[in-house]
C-alpha cells in the first residue's frame, strides 16, 4: 500500500517517536554538536541493541530485522524531526544498503551482521573533491596487488568517514572511465595508508571526513567492474531514505513555526491571527503534504523494488530538498530576529536542510535524473 | 424489513431491473418508475422516492444499473443540490412538489447565492426579500449563476433582516424562474466563453408557501447546500451512458434523450479541463517541439511532474485514511490549493513549450487553440469555487489551528461595510 500504514507500521512509528523524543532533545543534539565524534556512543548501542534500528532494512539471514524500506522510511521521518545525532545514515542506510546490492553471498555473512548488531560503524565513500553525485565521478583507482587491490586517490564528502570502523570505497578499474571498470571495496578504518581529515561541516549533527588512500589495501566485493548497477541502486535508494528524513525535519519546522505565531504577540494580537503569516504556513503545511506523499510513495516503491524506483527517487528527492529548504528559510522568517540567533534552535534543523539539499544530488540535479528517468 | 446485506441488494435489485427495464421506454416515463419503486435515489426515505439503503450498499445498486445498462434519474447540473436541501430543510409540501420533476429531469434549477457584491463573503448578500402581506418580494442582483436561462426554479439565498448580525439575517427560498421581474443576462469570461449568468431580480414574486427556512435562518440551509456542493453532488460530469460494459455502443432513444440531457448540462464547461492546465499534454507536447531538449523546459517540466504527482498522491492518502476509518490528515483539505499551484505550474510549461505561438490564439494558436485556452482559463482555478486565499484561510484556521483575524463585519448588517455597485 502505497498510500497508508498499516496498524504494526503506526506502533512502529509511536515506538521510534518516543525513543527520539527522550534520548536527542535539542539539548542533547547541542552537546553532541561540540564533541569530536558527533554521536552518543550509549544512545547508539540503545538504538541498535534495544530497539534494533541499525539492524532494520537488513534480511534476517545476515542478523538484520528482515524491515522493508518503509519501516526504514519512518526511522528516517523521525530521526530527521529530532534531528538525531548518530551514524545511521551512514552505516545502516548507506553501507548496510551498499553491501546488499554489490557484495558476494559470503561476504554479506561476513560484514553486515556486524552493522545489524550496531558494533561495527560503516559508511559510504563514492564522493570525491569534485564534488559531483553521479556514478561517474570516481577517480580513485584500485589496482590488483599480489595479496588483492590497493586503492589511490581522494575521497570527500564521506559521512561520518573519521569515525568509520568499516568503509565501502567505490573505485575505477586504471584505464577505465564513465561507467566501466567501477567496483565497490571494503577497508577497515585503520587500514595502513588511509589518512582521515575531519570536514568542517556547517551541519555539525552530519559530520563528514575527506579520506586519502594511499596504497590502501582493500577486498573486492562482488566482482570486478561490475559495481555500477549496484551503485545507482544504493543512491537512488538512499535518496529516498534522505527525503523521508528531510520530510521529518520540514514537519517540525512548520510545528515550530506555527506554535510561535500562536505564542508571539504584536500590534495587540497573535502574529498567527495576520494573514501575511497564516498563509505563509498554509502553503508551508502543503508543501510538506506533497513531499510527504512523494517521499512515502518513493519508499514504498523501493520496498517493492520497483522498475520506477529511478525516477521516483529523484522526483521524492527534489521535492523534499525544496520543501525543506522553504520550511526552513519561513520558519526563520517567522520567528524573526530572535530566529536568526544562535540560542534558537531553528538553525539546526536550517543547517541540515541546507547540508540534505546538496547532499545525493541537489534539486536541479534530481529534476534532471526526473526527466530522463520518467517513462510515460 | 429484513436486514439488508450486499447479496440481498443485489439479487433484489437485478430482479426488479430485469423485470421493469425496458430501453424502449421514454426517458421521463421510465424516471417516474424509478421514483415511484425507490430505485432512483435508493439511499433516499422510503416516503420519498427512495428505499432507506445504507449509503454502503449504493455502489451495489450502481453496479447493476451499469450492468442491465440502466439509464438512471436525473443527477447533472444544481438539481441534486436543490433536492438534498428540500429533503434536509423543506416541507412536505415542497418535496412533493419538486423532488419528482427533479429526478425525471423535467425541472432544472439554478443556485443564486453569489453577488456581484458578495463573492468570498456569501453571507454579505444584499439582495433582499419583503414581505407584503401574501408574496416576498426580491430586488437585487445575482452571479455565477449556471442555468439560469433555462432553469424553472433558484434556490435563493436573500436578506430579510438588516437590523442582526450578517449571518442571521438571511432566508432561503426557492425562486421560480419564469416569471416578470427576472431577466437574466450571460457573463462573457476572459477566455471567451459564456458558462455563467447575472440575474436581475427587480420585483420577482414569491408565494409565501416557497420558503424554505424560517426568516433569519438561511444561512444554515445554504450550509446544506454548499456541503452537498462540497462533496461533488452537483453532479457536472453526468453518467454518460455511452458504452455498454463489453464495450458496445448503447443505441435507442432512451439514451440519446439522456445524452442530450448530460450534452447541454456539461456544454457551458468544455473548458474546464482546460482551467486546470492540462498537465497530461506537456510532456508530449514537449516532446513533438523538441522544446523537451532545452534545460530550462526540462527543470520546469520536472517541477510540475513533481507537484502534479506528488498532489494526485495526496489526494489518494486522504482516501486511502478515510476508508480505513482513520482521523483525514491535513491531506484533505488541501486539494484545492495544490491543483491552483498544479494549474498555473502547467501554463508556465505551455508557455515555454509554445515559445513564440503563445501569444496567438484560436486556429493559430497549437493544438487549434488549446494551448490559448488553458493559458487564459488557468486563472479560474485559483477562484472558483473557493478563492486561493480562502483556502489558505480555511487551511490555517482549521487545519494548523491559527486565529482568526479579527473581523470588522460583527454588527448590525445595516453599519457594515458594503460595495456599493
Amino acid at each position: 500500500m502505497r498510500f497508508s500504514f498499516t496498524d504494526e507500521q503506526h506502533q512502529f512509528r509511536d515506538v521510534v517517536q518516543r525513543f527520539l523524543r527522550d534520548k536527542s532533545p535539542t539539548t542533547e543534539v547541542r552537546r553532541l554538536m561540540e564533541g569530536e565524534e558527533g554521536y552518543d556512543p550509549t544512545v547508539w548501542k540503545q538504538l541498535s541493541e534495544e530497539l534494533g534500528l541499525s539492524a532494520l532494512h537488513i534480511p534476517e539471514t545476515y542478523g538484520g530485522q528482515g524491515f522493508s524500506f518503509i519501516e526504514l522510511g519512518i526511522v528516517m521521518e523521525e530521526m530527521g524531526r529530532s534531528l538525531l545525532c548518530a551514524p545511521y545514515f551512514s552505516s545502516t542506510v548507506l553501507a548496510a544498503t551498499a553491501i546488499l546490492n554489490s557484495a558476494s553471498e559470503q561476504q554479506k555473512m561476513e560484514l553486515l551482521p556486524k552493522i545489524a548488531a550496531g558494533g561495527c560503524l560503516a559508511t559510504l565513500a563514492f564522493t570525491e573533491p569534485n564534488g559531483r553525485w553521479d556514478a561517474t565521478n570516481a577517480e580513485l583507482i584500485a589496482a590488483a596487488s599480489s595479496s588483492g587491490y590497493q586503492l589511490d586517490g581522494v575521497k570527500s564528502f564521506v559521512l561520518d568517514g573519521h569515525i568509520a570502523d568499516l568503509i565501502i570505497v567505490v573505485a575505477r578499474t586504471p584505464g577505465t572511465d564513465g561507467e566501466d571498470g567501477l567496483s565497490f571495496f571494503a577497508v577497515e578504518g585503520e587500514a595502513a595508508g588511509l589518512e582521515r581529515f575531519p570536514l568542517q561541516t556547517m551541519d555539525a549533527t552530519r559530520r563528514q571526513a575527506r579520506l586519502d588512500f594511499h596504497g590502501v589495501q582493500a577486498e573486492l566485493l562482488g566482482e570486478l567492474n561490475r559495481g555500477t548497477p549496484a551503485l545507482l541502486k544504493t543512491l537512488d535508494q538512499a535518496a529516498v531514505a534522505l527525503a523521508n528524513e528531510m520530510v521529518g525535519g520540514a514537519q517540525q519546522l512548520l510545528d515550530s513555526a506555527v506554535a510561535y505565531s500562536q505564542m508571539r504577540v504584536q500590534f495587540g494580537r497573535t502574529i498567527g491571527s495576520f494573514q501575511a503569516i497564516k498563509h505563509k504556513c498554509a502553503d508551508l503545511l502543503l508543501e510538506v503534504e506533497l513531499a510527504r506523499s512523494a517521499a512515502y510513495y518513493a519508499a514504498a516503491a523501493a520496498a517493492e523494488d520497483d522498475d520506477d524506483l529511478p525516477a521516483l527517487a529523484s522526483l521524492a528527492k527534489s521535492a523534499a530538498s525544496d520543501t525543506y529548504m522553504h520550511a526552513a528559510a519561513d520558519c526563520i522568517q517567522i520567528h524573526g530576529g530572535i530566529g536568526f540567533t544562535w540560542e534558537h534552535d531553528s538553525h539546526l534543523w536550517f543547517k541540515r536542510a541546507k547540508s540534505s539539499e546538496v547532499f545525493l544530488g541537489d534539486p536541479s540535479y534530481h529534476r534532471e535524473l526526473l526527466i530522463q528517468r520518467w517513462q510515460s | 424489513m429484513s436486514e439488508q446485506t450486499e447479496a440481498s441488494v443485489r439479487t433484489e435489485v437485478k430482479a426488479w431491473l430485469a423485470e421493469h427495464w425496458d430501453s424502449s421506454l421514454g426517458l421521463v416515463e421510465w424516471r417516474n418508475t424509478l421514483a415511484d419503486s425507490g430505485w432512483g435515489m435508493p439511499t433516499w426515505p422510503q416516503q420519498w422516492f427512495g428505499r432507506n439503503l445504507p449509503a454502503a450498499l449504493l455502489p451495489i445498486v450502481n453496479e447493476e444499473f451499469v450492468a442491465a445498462n440502466a439509464v438512471s434519474v436525473a443527477r447533472s447540473g444544481i438539481r441534486m443540490l436543490a433536492a438534498e436541501t428540500l429533503l434536509e430543510h423543506g416541507t412536505d409540501t415542497h418535496k412533493e412538489r419538486f423532488l419528482r420533476r427533479i429526478l425525471t429531469g423535467e425541472d432544472t434549477w439554478c443556485q443564486l447565492f453569489s453577488e456581484p457584491g458578495s463573492g468570498s463573503d456569501l453571507a454579505g448578500a444584499t439582495t433582499r426579500a419583503d414581505f407584503d402581506g401574501s408574496d416576498w418580494i426580491i430586488n437585487g442582483q445575482k452571479l455565477w449563476t449556471t442555468s439560469a436561462h433555462h432553469a424553472q426554479y433558484g434556490l435563493l439565498l436573500a436578506r430579510t433582516d438588516w437590523d442582526v448580525p450578517k449571518h442571521q439575517g438571511l432566508s432561503y427560498f426557492v425562486l421560480p424562474m419564469q416569471q416578470e421581474g427576472i431577466e437574466v443576462q450571460q457573463v462573457r469570461q476572459m477566455n471567451g466563453h459564456a458558462s455563467f449568468n447575472q440575474v436581475f431580480l427587480t420585483d420577482a414574486k414569491i408565494e409565501a408557501d416557497l420558503q424554505v427556512s424560517a426568516t433569519g435562518n438561511g444561512w444554515r440551509v445554504a450550509m446544506t447546500t454548499l456541503a452537498h456542493e462540497r462533496r461533488g453532488a452537483d453532479g457536472l460530469r453526468g453518467a454518460n451512458l455511452n458504452f455498454s460494459l463489453d464495450g458496445s455502443p448503447l443505441t435507442g432513444a432512451i439514451y440519446d434523450e439522456e445524452r442530450q440531457e448530460i450534452a447541454t448540462v456539461q456544454e457551458p464547461y468544455r473548458w474546464y479541463p482546460q482551467r486546470a492546465g492540462r498537465v497530461d499534454l506537456a510532456m508530449p507536447r514537449a516532446k513533438e517541439t523538441g522544446r523537451i531538449n532545452d534545460p530550462v523546459v526540462r527543470q520546469e517540466l520536472a517541477k510540475l511532474l513533481v507537484l502534479s504527482k506528488s498532489a494526485e498522491w495526496t489526494a489518494l492518502r486522504a482516501r486511502a485514511a478515510q476508508q480505513q476509518g482513520r482521523p483525514q490528515g491535513p491531506e484533505g483539505s488541501l486539494g484545492k490549493l495544490a491543483s491552483s499551484n498544479v494549474a498555473r505550474a502547467a501554463s508556465r510549461v505551455h508557455t515555454l513549450i509554445a515559445g513564440a505561438d503563445a501569444m496567438l490564439t484560436g486556429s493559430d494558436s497549437p493544438l487549434n487553440g488549446i494551448i490559448a485556452e488553458i493559458l487564459v482559463s488557468v486563472p479560474a482555478t485559483s477562484i472558483a469555487g473557493g478563492t486561493d486565499e480562502i483556502q489558505r484561510n480555511i487551511i490555517s484556521e482549521r487545519v494548523l489551528g491559527m486565529e482568526k483575524e479579527p473581523r470588522s463585519d460583527t454588527g448590525p448588517f445595516r453599519d457594515v461595510l458594503k460595495n456599493t455597485t
